[in-house]
């Protein structure tokens, strides 16, 4: 299902990260970066719920929206009951809808956030996800000081809160269109490598907006997928070719762009819900405000995994959502 | 000419460095070896022990540094480096516990630590009971032979 939007813009977004991400290549496009994985908070969790706060409060301080102006804020996470969101969200007193879409959520909550605007049920609405690598290693891994090896096709799941600002108003990039996208089963088992598991996932996405759209792939200046890795990225290449026969020509995977991959103990790149909005809003806006980009697809793609169901020895579903972005006048 | 799904992705998945990890493992795991040695060597002579009680003091030794540096932080990366060198002898073990225990403690002495800190090394104890029992059968039916 594609969703058309004809007036909805994203004003403004809001990013805080971890000490990873500050230091790799995007880091200067961050809007806070902090170099403690605490935050100053007793653990992991709350970590995280604080990224979310952060990151609305820097949104909030950027954009100088007023809180109670805002109708909804959409949003998740990847833990447990998405944790963080829901704490993050008591401190709010504002209607919250929470979400789960892994490491999609950030465009599932772009689309749902814009349908909302666009049918006139909210005039404006914030979306918002967040990871927290010690958090996510400890729920879906091992203890976080546990240094078993792993496989090169690893991720390294990103530190960092995300949201974003939409409404009616024109600042300059406009919510063109998205696509929802189907859970797609591409038969993966390995927990450790989960670009294999999700490219199958970006490329039915991907090939339904352009047939929903009538578009050719070329119409896009950057195609960017979510968190697909070294491995996934050069995956996805060669099934569109194979089976679409559509060249990704103007193509790069957020999780290949967070670190730097040579020097970063990353493995084959980052994932992580916060890993495509983190690159997304804070670098990929910044080249689309410049004019190096005019109109970028993203498709953020999660892994829809669950430790109990790889026990029970149950392939890895995967989704994956894309939003149309269009720089505007 | 179309490829499957299955075939993309395994043809984009790395090897691993099987040569190369099994001779770190080899070296480091020697190093562990040869240190254990010089522990027996020690306790034996300095408190004049025999060679099985020196041996306990080892294993207690190892243990002590092993949950030590996972504590310190560094542990981890040892490991990571040094793969089954580390993770084979009772310093994997001993990893594998203290880093699941940090990680709970903040759950509560009971529920955290107490319910969790076996979480990864709790395999080892219930395969090691199961194994040494079926080994010490053989052993008293080769024995009744």
């Amino acid at each position: 299902m594609t969703i058309k939007f004809k007036n909805v813009y994203i004003n403004e977004t809001g990013t805080v990260t971890g000490p990873y991400e500050s230091k790799g290549p995007l880091g200067k496009y961050f809007d806070l970066c902090h170099n403690d994985l605490y935050f100053g908070e007793k653990n992991w969790e709350q970590a995280e719920v604080k990224l979310i706060d952060e990151a609305i409060k820097e949104l909030i301080r950027k954009s100088q929206v007023d809180l109670s102006n805002v109708d909804v804020l959409i949003g998740g996470d990847l833990l447990n009951q998405i944790t963080p969101s829901n704490y993050a969200m008591s401190k709010f007193d504002k209607s919250f809808i929470g979400i789960y879409s892994a490491c999609s959520t950030s465009t599932l909550g772009l689309i749902l956030g814009g349908s909302l605007i666009e049918g006139g049920f909210a005039g404006k609405t914030i979306t918002f996800t967040s990871s927290h690598n010690m958090a996510a290693e400890k729920q879906y891994r091992y203890p976080t000081e546990y240094g078993g090896p792993k496989p090169k096709t690893t991720t390294f799941t990103s530190t960092g809160g995300a949201c974003a600002l939409l409404s009616r108003e024109n600042r300059g990039i406009r919510l063109e269109s998205g696509t929802i996208g189907a859970v797609i089963d591409s038969g993966s088992k390995d927990v450790f490598n989960m670009g294999a598991a999700m490219a199958k996932a970006a490329a039915d996405t991907i090939v339904k907006h352009l047939k929903d759209t009538g578009r050719s792939i070329d119409y896009y200046d950057l195609v960017l997928t979510g968190d697909l890795g070294i491995y996934g990225k050069e995956i996805l290449k060669e099934y569109m070719a194979s089976e679409y026969n559509i060249k990704l020509s103007k193509y790069n995977d957020t999780g290949v762009m967070l670190y730097d991959l040579e020097n970063q103990p990353v493995y084959a790149g980052a994932s992580g819900p916060a890993c495509a909005p983190l690159v997304t809003y804070g670098y990929i806006f910044n080249k689309m405000k410049k004019g190096k980009y005019n109109k970028v697809l993203l498709a953020a793609t999660g892994a829809l995994m669950s430790p109990t169901m790889v026990n029970h020895k149950l392939t890895i579903p995967s989704v994956c959502h894309a939003v149309s972005l269009e720089v505007v006048s | 000419m179309k490829q499957s799904y299955q075939e993309i992705t395994e043809k984009n998945s790395p090897k691993e460095n099987v040569v190369t990890n099994a001779v770190i493992a080899f070296i480091s795991g020697g190093v562990m070896g040869i240190i254990g040695q010089f522990l027996i060597d020690t306790y034996s002579s300095w408190l004049d022990i025999p060679t099985k009680e020196a041996t306990v003091c080892m294993l207690v030794t190892l243990i002590f540094f092993s949950c030590l540096f996972t504590s310190l932080g560094f542990f981890d990366k040892w490991v990571n480096f040094c793969k089954c060198g580390l993770i084979i002898p009772i310093t994997g073990f001993a990893h594998a516990t203290m880093s699941a225990a940090l990680e709970y403690r903040k759950e509560g002495l009971v529920t955290g630590i107490g319910m969790n800190m076996l979480k990864l090394s709790g395999a080892v104890i219930i395969f090691g009971v199961v194994s040494s029992f079926v080994f010490s059968l053989i052993r008293m039916v080769v024995g009744l032979i």
